[in-house]
């Protein structure tokens, strides 16, 4: 059974630009009960068309909000401040309590982690689950855009924008000029960084961007690097993530001891993104897209 | 053993010696390896106005991140040391330590409220840090005082204030998870500096504190004869520990400014100097300002190589490599 639904779920994400009919997001529900297994999870039933939807991860509620499910959703975490209209509350994803989750009577329960055993509590009240990880690549993410949709009876809305964002992403890499160019993404001030393994370095990898993590050295897929070593790697771009978090700017940047011989810094191309487009594998990617883009015509 | 109970020249020969070595090491290590005789070129290209053979980088790299990184370690590993010499010779207690009377716990508190409230403001840290010592200790000395004299309720009401000030710390994060791993890294220590901006806004304060220790030390010699004795040599033991534990808490919320709470140097640098020097406290304190910096300018090089590219916590090297170096003088002392 869940070796089908898996199957089922590949078949949709691999033709998400065919539109389904809109008979499928009948409300009367005619889809539920739906069964869906997110990629290295365990198969989740949802008996019938969820109401009250409660999204403990800001990239879901993004989606959510993307493929109409919004008006299902009844609370979001803290985090989860777009879009606007989502109903925050000030539950805290990083230790959930799971009788706070209950008293909003949830029929659906989506976090990125189970963090103290919030999965096992909310199961233990027969409230379903579905625990959608950081996606490792654009295709989780669609896969993650694909399956909310079936999860919450709006499927053919799900797969219009899957292929909204795959044709826009493939127009935008077309249309940017490729060059061998490196580059620095930067998550803190303190030099934690992407490898291109990463979902932020397969973006970049979109563009044929080099990224100077690769080389350094470091540990994991989240490396932190040394000032010493951006200096001596010079990359031609900087891309910064923590503009929101920790108020990094072109001008901190160029303001740090050394950093003011990087050629990113003399030439223009220290690049602030919005935190939050470049850490969340919703569809706002196509914004970070865009915004690397961008900055890759200008250094060209 | 007769023990020498005046600095002799040997000493400081010694030292210097030692943190010249150091500094030198420091300079020349790194994540990135410039090559020792490519550094030695740059320094005789600036001091002679010559080519040098490093780029534009990795001159940027040794000039403006290693040598102010090397500075502030030494300045850093200086006053925690000499701090933590002359508290142990004011509370007569080889235990006592320069966060004993609350300095960690204040600036960690303050800090703390500062990243959750205005996470945005990481600029002003070290002030606030600076701040959050003086208050801590400012709080243990009120409290003592109108507990009763004495060194033994100063120590306890330290104890209490830490613990408290802690608490506060602890609730605060709890309300902002979100700013758990910036605060947990300040905690941790560093050396990451903002350059030469931090060395001059940290040195005044220092060379101050650090003077009316060295100072003072003759005293402190005199104070471990007991307060009766000390009246008798016509020193006012009370005028004499305010004035030190005043001058070392300045030293101490300087350091802690600038380089987050680092253990283990303030404890063991004045024992192993004692251990190798002597105990006296004339020997001891200036000794233990040199050794603090030596000593952590060699954390720091492990700090930034161990990793590379990344960095580890200094308080980590501070204390893996400190505790083993001060059981072997321990046990070579004893046989």
């Amino acid at each position: 059974m869940p070796a089908l639904v898996v199957a089922a779920a590949l078949a949709l994400t691999g033709c998400a630009t065919h539109s389904e009919p809109p008979a499928s997001t009948n409300p009367a529900g005619s889809t539920f009960p739906v069964t869906v297994t997110p990629a290295g999870g365990k198969a989740v039933t949802i008996a019938a068309k969820p109401t009250h939807v409660v999204s403990l991860s800001p990239a879901s509620t993004e989606d959510l909000f993307a493929i109409g499910a919004g008006p299902q959703v009844t609370a979001v975490d803290k985090l989860s401040d777009y879009p606007a209209s989502a109903p925050r509350t000030d539950i805290d994803a990083f230790k959930p309590s799971v009788e706070t989750i209950a008293a909003r009577k949830p029929d659906l329960v989506i976090v990125y982690d189970d963090t103290n055993n919030v999965v096992a509590g909310l199961e233990q009240l027969k409230v379903p689950v579905l625990v959608l990880k950081a996606a490792a690549s654009l295709d989780d993410a669609y896969g993650q855009i694909s399956l909310l949709g079936q999860a919450t009876g709006h499927t053919a809305e799900a797969d219009k924008l899957v292929g909204d964002m795959k044709s826009q992403i493939a127009d935008v890499v077309a249309k940017t000029p490729k060059k061998s160019l490196s580059y620095f993404h930067e998550l803190s001030a303190d030099g934690y960084t992407v490898t291109s393994k990463t979902f932020d370095g397969q973006v970049y990898g979109l563009f044929g961007l080099r990224d100077i993590a690769d080389s350094a050295g470091g540990a994991g897929d989240y490396p932190q690097l040394s000032a010493e070593k951006v200096i001596a790697a010079d990359p031609d771009l900087i891309f910064l993530a923590d503009t929101t978090c920790c108020q990094q700017s072109a001008a901190t940047v160029a303001a740090r001891p050394g950093w003011s011989t990087l050629r990113a810094v003399r030439n223009g191309n220290v690049v602030a993104l919005d935190d939050s487009v470049a850490s969340r594998w919703g569809p706002r990617v196509v914004d970070l897209v865009k915004a690397v883009a961008a900055a890759v015509q200008k250094a060209s | 053993m007769a023990k020498p109970t005046r600095l002799a020249w040997w000493h400081l020969l010694v030292v210097l010696a030692a943190l010249v070595v150091a500094v030198v090491g420091a300079v020349l290590l790194g994540a990135i390896d410039l090559g020792w005789s490519r550094v030695l070129g740059e320094v005789w290209a600036q001091l002679t106005g010559g080519r040098s053979p490093l780029s534009e980088q990795e001159s940027a790299i040794l000039w403006q991140l290693r040598m102010p990184r090397v500075v502030l370690a030494g300045l850093v590993g200086a006053a925690l040391a000499c701090s933590g010499a002359t508290f142990q010779g004011v509370f007569r207690n080889p235990l006592a330590d320069p966060y004993l009377l609350g300095a960690a716990a204040g600036a960690g508190m303050v800090v703390t409220i500062l990243v959750v409230l205005t996470p945005s403001a990481t600029a002003f840290l070290p002030a606030a840090a600076f701040v959050g010592a003086l208050g801590g200790v400012a709080l243990t000395w009120g409290l003592g005082r109108s507990a009763g004299a004495g060194t033994a309720t100063l120590l306890l009401a330290g104890v209490a204030v830490a613990s408290f000030l802690t608490a506060v710390q602890t609730f605060v994060q709890q309300l902002n998870t979100l700013t758990l791993q910036q605060v947990y890294g300040w905690i941790l220590g560093g050396l990451s500096t903002s350059g030469w901006g931090q060395v001059l806004t940290v040195l005044p304060y220092l060379a101050v504190a650090l003077v009316v220790l060295c100072s003072c030390s003759g005293l402190l010699d005199v104070l471990a004869l007991g307060d009766e004795e000390a009246a008798s040599l016509g020193v006012r033991p009370g005028a004499v520990r305010l004035v030190v534990l005043a001058a070392a808490s300045l030293a101490t919320a300087a350091a802690v400014s600038a380089s987050g709470l680092i253990g283990f140097v303030g404890i063991v640098v004045p024992h192993v100097i004692r251990l190798l020097f002597g105990a006296s406290y004339r020997v001891v304190v200036p000794l233990s300002l040199a050794g603090g910096a030596i000593f952590l300018i060699l954390a720091d090089i492990v700090a930034r190589t161990a990793l590379a590219p990344a960095e580890l916590p200094i308080g980590v090297v501070t204390a893996f490599t400190g505790a083993p170096f001060f059981v072997l003088v321990l046990r070579r002392r004893q046989t």
